[in-house]
């Protein structure tokens, strides 16, 4: 799987691939690249040249929902990918090789592409104790390190790996941390979601085969091209927000005729993805069109921001009790500040002196 | 999947609102835009839309509003792909699947033939040598009279 | 560095808590305050009942006075086109009715997106006039004092970020959401020990005018 020599072009025509074959490939890669659709050409140039890099591909604190994610992706085909596009040397999850072999593999492909492999990370790290997480006795932060050292980006794929995820939820027990917050001087790529889209993992590797160069990156670190608009904005349930039509709960007329599920706390608003234009399931659905709101998961602390089901406006404490406490506490001092002043009134009426019409013609 | 397809799902019929953007009203109006350009100009336009937020409805909407026209073609390059041109000639919807038959580009194309149709040269090139070894190998009497070699 | 999910998750959270303890703490006492203090003791002859001049009065102060509105026509309008805009963007917007329908268990309908936007566009046209009203004009010039400017800035700002949020045009969304909500939270908390308590005690001073008039029998 290592043999990065031919261009992609070249191993696609050994294949017996035709040029509108090829063409029909690069149309669907345009598109999962969420390039202009006249692109195509211009995409089609470049893979034509382009090399298969070596991925390595790291799993720590994480639940494997990521790689089921990816070998769910569908344009193009998971086997395309690692056939075609990439040279998947290390995935403990799916490669073959297990124990000393595995890690003998990890190992060569980082002696034999040092300084151009592709790092990709799922899962986030623990700090608390090196044992809480390791993998043939490497603690993950060992493995991270020594790993990223030599490759030429990182790709965190999924929230854990970009921003903490699950792990990292209050009170976060193994002190679990993101792929940034350990490796600083390599470019990383934050791939979140929980799990990111199928298509959006590959995509961005299509992207760095295509191109050689990293993807435009928002404030996160993630992909514009996929995480450039906010769910709400382009969420085909948006004119319903509009128009102040609402779902009230699960099940009542708003939710039958697809009203915007805002006030059952969907967090489309401050949630960036491409769910709404990429879809799940081979483009079957998401989960708004299938009627429950967005839960944000592709934003940092999303675990911790609120519960899944209080709308997005409402402060993540509970407001009326605060409200009752500071109004009974009010109440008191009220209470207090009205004796205070009562106690005033009464001194001031003592010392009061009735003055006569002689009092005044003696002081003038 | 058969299982799954057995549920039955209701479909509210009252439901005119359910799910359409509106989004397809506004192609229709980019299209005969691209229609005018490509009339006064002679460019293509192409309209990717797997990028564009669609309802549960809309696709259909916009497909049933540009139906059937004259010519349509099934190609078979790694996976399915099918293209027919709309009522309105000079439009044309281009839906590419891969081998497991999963749609990976779903494209409305504004122009006067879709170059996925058009033989390339590369695969001309590669047939004329394939037809070359069928005429030396199969016909004698053809060799002579087909002298050329590809470029 | 502060990462602004974070800092959203502390004004959603503790800081909230917070300022809104001190707002409800600081608004009872005020009408504590108000109330206990009551008014002296009037021991002439009513020649006029109190309630209903009272309540009248609360309802027709709503009208300018025509010499006021001859004089200064921009402060009375300017000034109305400021208060509706930000009380349809307060109580209309959809976010901010699911907040109140949050902390009093009952909620009530909003408005259009559109036109809420369009109010919040008033309301901070209407406190720019108002603004330069005060800085003009050198009558309102020398009765303005640093509590005013304070409450300008307390009302506009929620207006701005509010609008810079909706509209997305700050990055990234967490940030700007969570200044528009500390913002807020300024408000509440200087609210019952600025002149922005006029909200509530407003209808009591006029509620005191009317009826001082009608016991007196006069006409407020």
């Amino acid at each position: 799987m290592t043999d990065n020599s031919s261009t992609l072009g070249e191993s696609l025509r050994r294949q017996g691939v035709t040029r509108r074959g090829f063409l029909k490939f690069c149309t669907a890669t345009a598109s999962m690249l969420a390039l202009p659709a006249g692109m195509a050409p211009a995409v089609a140039a470049a893979l034509e040249k382009a090399r298969r890099p070596s991925v390595i591909w790291l799993s720590f604190q994480e639940c494997t929902g990521c790689t089921e994610s990816l070998t769910r992706s569908h344009a193009p085909t998971v086997e395309n990918l690692l056939f075609d596009y990439i040279s998947l040397d290390y995935h403990h999850t799916l490669q073959a090789a297990s124990g000393a072999a595995a890690e003998a593999a990890r190992e060569k492909a980082m002696h034999d592409n040092a300084g151009k492999y592709l790092l990709v990370v799922d899962g986030s790290i623990p700090l608390g104790h090196p044992g809480y997480s390791t993998i043939a006795g490497i603690s993950n932060l060992q493995m991270l390190q020594e790993t990223a050292a030599g490759a030429a980006a990182v790709i965190a794929v999924g929230t854990c790996a970009a921003f903490g995820g699950l792990p990292k939820a209050a009170p976060n027990p193994t002190g679990a941390v993101s792929v940034s917050d350990i490796i600083t001087d390599k470019p990383i790529i934050n791939v979140s979601g929980c799990p990111p889209i199928p298509s959006v993992i590959t995509g961005v590797l299509a992207h760095y085969l295509t191109f050689d160069t990293l993807p435009e990156l928002d404030q996160y670190g993630r992909p514009m091209a996929f995480f450039g608009t906010s769910i709400h904005d382009r969420c085909y349930r948006r004119p319903f927000y509009d128009k102040g039509l609402f779902a009230e709960t699960f099940d009542d007329e708003g939710a039958r005729k697809g009203w915007c599920l805002y006030k059952l706390g969907c967090k489309g608003p401050m949630a960036y993805n491409a769910c709404a234009t990429m879809k799940w399931n081979q483009g079957t659905s998401w989960p708004v069109e299938s009627g429950h709101g967005c839960l944000g998961c592709s934003e940092p602390s999303f675990w911790d921001a609120g519960g899944f089901y209080k709308a997005l406006s409402i402060p993540t404490g509970d407001i009326s009790r605060t409200v009752g406490i500071a109004g009974a506490a009010g109440l008191a001092i009220g209470a207090a500040a009205v004796g205070l002043n009562r106690a005033a009134k009464s001194r001031a009426k003592q010392q009061h002196g009735t003055v006569t019409v002689d009092d005044l013609e003696k002081t003038s | 999947m058969n299982v799954l397809d057995d549920i039955n799902i209701p479909v509210d019929p009252s439901g005119a609102l359910s799910g359409e953007t509106g989004n397809a009203l506004i192609l229709l109006q980019e299209i005969a835009h691209a229609m005018r350009h490509l009339l006064e100009t002679g460019e293509s336009r192409t309209l990717d839309l797997l990028a564009i937020p669609f309802g549960p409805t809309d696709e259909d909407r916009l497909l049933s509003e540009l139906g059937q026209g004259e010519v349509s073609a099934t190609l078979n390059a790694l996976g399915e792909s099918r293209v027919w041109e709309s009522r309105y000639s000079g439009v044309w919807v281009v839906e590419h699947r891969n081998l497991d038959g999963q749609r990976v580009a779903f494209q409305i194309e504004i122009t006067r033939m879709p170059e996925i149709l058009c033989a390339h040269s590369a695969d001309i090139e590669s047939g004329l040598k394939r037809l070359n070894e069928t005429l030396i190998t199969g016909r004698q009497g053809f060799t002579s009279e087909n002298p050329q070699e590809e470029p | 560095m502060i990462e602004p999910m974070d800092f959203l998750l502390w004004v959603r959270g503790t800081a909230f808590d917070v300022s809104l303890g001190i707002f409800v703490i600081g608004v009872v006492v005020r009408f504590f305050e108000i109330f206990s203090l009551g008014r002296a003791a009037n021991f002439a002859e009513p020649r006029g009942t109190e309630f209903g001049p009272g309540m009248r009065t609360i309802l027709t102060r709503n009208i300018p006075e025509a010499g006021t509105f001859k004089r200064q026509p921009l402060t009375v309008i300017a000034g109305y086109v400021f208060h509706i805009g930000l009380l349809i963007s307060l109580f209309f917007f959809v976010p901010h009715i699911q907040l109140f329908a949050a902390t009093f268990g009952f909620g009530w309908p909003g408005l259009p997106t559109p036109i809420v936007d369009a109010a919040a566009v008033l309301g901070i046209a209407g406190l720019l006039a108002v603004l330069w009203n005060r800085l003009t004009n050198p009558v309102m010039k020398l009765l303005s004092d640093k509590e005013d400017y304070l409450v300008w800035v307390l009302t506009f700002l929620p207006l701005l970020t509010g609008y810079l949020a909706y509209h997305r045009m700050v990055d990234p969304y967490p940030l700007i959401l969570g200044l528009h909500i500390l913002s807020i939270e300024f408000f509440l908390i200087l609210f019952p020990f600025t002149k922005l308590m006029h909200t509530f005690t407003l209808f009591l001073a006029r509620w005191y005018n009317g009826a001082m008039h009608g016991r007196r029998g006069v006409e407020s």
